[in-house]
């Protein structure tokens, strides 16, 4: 068991991303984003998860690809990134999956048609593919002004 | 005994002690021959000795030591006060100071002392014979006020019974309503095999008597025969001592009670004795709660008794206060502007439904979380004092440094600020002071040859202003030499020769406030070290606060800062621009009007408008957020919100305006820090975040 990691698994266009259990605190639906002028383009604004103003930054502006509107299965999970809240807006979260380590291979040696400055890794679950998504790089945000 | 718990509390009082060494030592500098001042740096060193060794830090104690000898010389006339004496004092205080930061950063507080110790020694050759070289603080050896944490830490302390707050309170009132509070010691037979049912009538018995308010072990593990063969009770009742021990001798099995009356402790004095009216009976078994007179000690947090009972003449400012942590009162303040948000939703909710009913009650709300508010608001007010009293110090040495004579002359001190604040507003201060003295104030012989004084003078002031707190830093030096700005402008850049010409005094000697401006060419180390008076304009504007110069040529030059009371709640004008809802904070705010679209005319491609005469300039919101633009039909008015920063005016043009409104300031974290034109964010009464606009910024 402790050689397992807890994944919570999200949808971006076909790839399925994975975040350490760790670092989310929670996954909630879509609230009202109040649009932040001036910010990164791929900061979609800021929402009120229970009387606190949280930034939201949108995955897929993020990973420069092209926005849609959001649905019903649009999903913002709630990372906490070192004591701060910060929610990314996926498309849609599918589960909780337990992987052992040696499942994860972290310098993939083949190249994806995906931005691997965000990767961590690869993880295999029997025929699907994860992609270990790297926190600290995606919230490397310069500001845009 | 784990000193560690005691480490805030000996920081926050070394440093309350230093700074009194330092005012003391300011004032005898003024004043050599006065006694009680010299009292009072005697009692501070003392204590702060006594601090020291009980928490281990030996060279503190060592240091504060040999102080101590210098000023009980002093004290007995051995030696006089001399400047060279202050000074050397001024330094140990210097390293007192870097040593008490060493032990708030982790460290032993262990800094090279050696070299004071000998010069301090040196003062003292003369007769060691009566030098006290006890360090511990209990040697009692002056009959001065310990502090109370010495106190705490020195003795040792049984407790067997701790109260609560709630129980205390209980027991106060209950004493103060003319009831009897008993400690019991119930001793229930070693043979007895069913104790919890013994226990059981004892509880029956006793609250046909009186009210129990507490048991030791608690009332489960009694009933689960989780004890000895004794237990305590508290308990209050009009019964006399002797009714109470017939109704617990009555029990079978249940032996000779110990009684004991507590009387009125638990009050906010320090020696908190709990009077015993009765010998203790020999107790057949090791009982967990041996009676013993206790002392309860002080809460840590709660109480903060100053010294100095036995001068209360010298100490007319020992008031009662509480020492609350102050992320404590931060999270307050956080509930408090959850129940405002919450609150203004609530008055949505009675706008939609308009019963007559819910619109009183939310009256009725409003004005009790405002009351609420206001004294939250209150409770985190520091009095500026806390700033200020460092200054007397610092430009002291600064005068002496540069060779000039300053008088710092400080009023206001007592204005209150919000705790926010006051951390922030100390550097801006420091630089402003170190500008007046280094830049403002001139030579001894300048002033002389100028008729002046030789004194300068430096005044530091501080007062309320409606809703803000107006701090000024005033001299009477040269002033500022308009002419000198505007060449140094040009040619630094800063403004063009053509527009430098047409600017005003006023205008001219804001130019100081640039970036990349320094009027003095030598650069020293006291102000001017590339940084210039832009950094503190930018502070203050980060505090959602203004400043403004005045200066007299040869007369003075005067820093206004203005403040708002506090950061976390503020009153603020909501608008619309498309279809979002942006706070425009009120302090800003000079007033809102209206304009058809016809009187909005053009100077060299920037909006203008005629308001009672004067030009004003105009903004579009809308481009500045970068808001879609809503079509306006050509003639419907324009709503503007006219803002000022110092004595600029601009008017922005917004769609509509909804209101007035409280709003909480919430900062935007890290990751959308540090955007120009938006000063945070808060949640309205819908739920719905909005953005605080940061007016400073769009000037």
């Amino acid at each position: 068991m402790e050689n397992d990691v807890q994944l919570v698994a999200c949808k971006i266009e076909s790839e399925e991303y994975a975040i350490d259990i760790r670092s989310v605190q929670e996954i909630i639906r879509l609230l009202d984003i109040t649009r932040v002028p001036y910010a990164s383009p791929f900061m979609s604004g800021v929402i009120n998860l229970r009387g606190m103003v949280i930034p939201v930054m949108n995955l897929r502006k993020r990973f420069k690809l092209p926005d849609r509107a959001p649905d019903e299965a649009t999903r913002i999970v709630i990372i906490n990134w070192a004591g701060v809240l910060v929610g990314l807006l996926v498309d849609s979260v599918s589960e909780v999956i337990r992987l052992p380590r040696q499942a994860i291979e972290h310098s993939p040696n083949c190249s994806f048609n995906i931005n691997t400055d965000f990767l961590t890794g690869i993880g295999k679950l029997g025929r699907r593919l994860l992609i270990m998504l790297d926190l600290d790089s995606i919230f490397e945000v310069t500001l845009n002004v | 005994m784990d000193m560690s718990q005691y480490l805030d509390i000996f920081l926050e009082e070394a440093r309350e002690h230093l700074q009194k060494l330092n005012e003391g030592l300011l004032e005898l500098e003024g004043a050599p021959n006065n006694r009680a001042v010299l009292d009072e740096i005697f009692r501070s060193a003392h204590t702060l000795k006594g601090m020291s060794a009980t928490m281990g830090f030996n060279q503190v104690a060592e240091l504060t030591h040999e102080m101590e000898n210098v000023l009980h010389r002093l004290r007995n006339g051995e030696i006089g006060v001399s400047s060279g004496i202050l000074d050397l004092l001024f330094k140990c205080v210097d390293l007192l100071d870097n040593m008490v930061g060493d032990i708030a950063g982790g460290g032993t507080g262990n800094l090279p002392v050696e070299d004071l110790l000998t010069e301090l020694r040196s003062r003292n050759v003369v007769e060691c014979s009566e030098s006290p070289r006890n360090i511990e603080p209990e040697s009692g050896d002056v009959s001065i006020g310990e502090t109370p944490v010495s106190q705490t830490m020195s003795h040792n302390i049984v407790t067997s019974v701790e109260f609560n707050e709630y129980e205390k309170n209980l027991i106060k009132q209950a004493i103060d309503q003319g009831f009897q509070c008993y400690h019991l010691v119930v001793n229930i037979d070693q043979r007895c095999v069913m104790k919890s049912a013994r226990a059981f009538m004892v509880f029956k018995n006793m609250e046909e008597i009186g009210e129990i308010i507490k048991s030791i072990p608690s009332v489960q593990n009694i009933e689960e025969e989780k004890y000895e063969t004794s237990f305590d009770l508290i308990i209050i009742s009009r019964e006399p001592q002797e009714v109470i021990r017939k109704g617990l001798v009555s029990i079978t099995e249940v032996g000779e009670p110990e009684i004991n009356l507590i009387t009125g402790v638990f009050c906010t004095l320090p020696a908190l004795e709990e009077t015993k009216v009765e010998e203790p009976k020999p107790v057949p078994a090791p009982s967990p709660a041996a009676v013993s007179v206790e002392k309860p000690v002080p809460d840590e947090k709660t109480e903060d008794h100053k010294d100095g009972q036995s001068h209360p003449h010298l100490k007319p400012k020992a008031s009662q206060t509480l020492r609350v942590d102050t992320t404590r009162l931060d999270s307050l303040m956080n509930l408090v502007g959850e129940l405002v948000i919450n609150k203004g939703r609530f008055e949505q909710i009675g706008r939609t439904n308009q019963s007559p009913d819910l619109a009183e009650t939310l009256e009725q709300m409003d004005r009790i979380t405002t009351d609420l508010q206001n004294v939250v608001m209150k409770v985190r007010m520091v009095p500026i004092d806390n700033v200020f009293s460092r200054f007397p110090r610092m430009v002291r040495d600064l005068a002496k440094d540069l060779g000039k004579e300053i008088d710092l002359i400080i009023e206001g001190k007592e204005t209150e600020l919000d705790r926010t604040v006051i951390d922030e507003i100390g550097d801006p201060l420091v630089h402003l002071l170190r500008n007046s003295i280094d830049h403002g104030i001139e030579d001894p012989s300048v002033r002389a040859a100028a008729g002046k004084k030789e004194h300068g003078q430096v005044v530091l002031s501080a007062r309320h202003e409606g809703n803000n707190v107006v701090i000024e830093v005033k001299d009477d030096g040269k002033g500022l030499n308009p002419e000198a700005i505007k060449n140094r402008a040009v040619e630094k850049g800063l403004v063009l020769p053509e527009e430098a010409a047409e600017l005003d005094e006023s205008s001219l000697v804001r130019l100081i406030l640039q970036p990349g401006f320094s009027t003095v060419e030598k650069v020293t180390d006291i102000s001017g070290r590339g940084v210039g008076l832009d950094v503190v304009k930018n502070k203050i504007e980060a505090l959602s606060g203004s400043i403004s110069i005045e200066s007299n040529q040869g007369a003075g030059t005067s820093f206004k800062i203005q403040l708002p009371l506090t950061l976390a709640i503020i009153q603020a004008l909501l608008i619309l621009l498309g279809k979002e809802i942006y706070a425009i904070p009120l302090s800003f705010i000079a007033e809102t009007t209206s304009v058809m679209p016809e009187q909005i005319n053009k100077i060299q491609d920037q909006e203008v408008m005629l308001l009672r005469g004067d030009v004003l300039p105009l903004m579009r919101l809308h481009e500045v957020f970068k808001v879609p633009l809503k079509e306006v039909p050509k003639e419907e008015e324009i709503n503007i919100v006219v803002v000022r920063k110092g004595e600029k005016k601009v008017g922005l043009i917004v769609d509509t305006l909804i209101g007035q409104q409280e709003i909480v300031i919430k900062p935007l974290e890290k990751l959308l820090g540090n955007i120009p034109v938006i000063a945070g964010a808060t949640i309205l009464g819908n739920g719905q975040v909005s953005l605080i606009i940061d007016v400073a910024g769009l000037f």
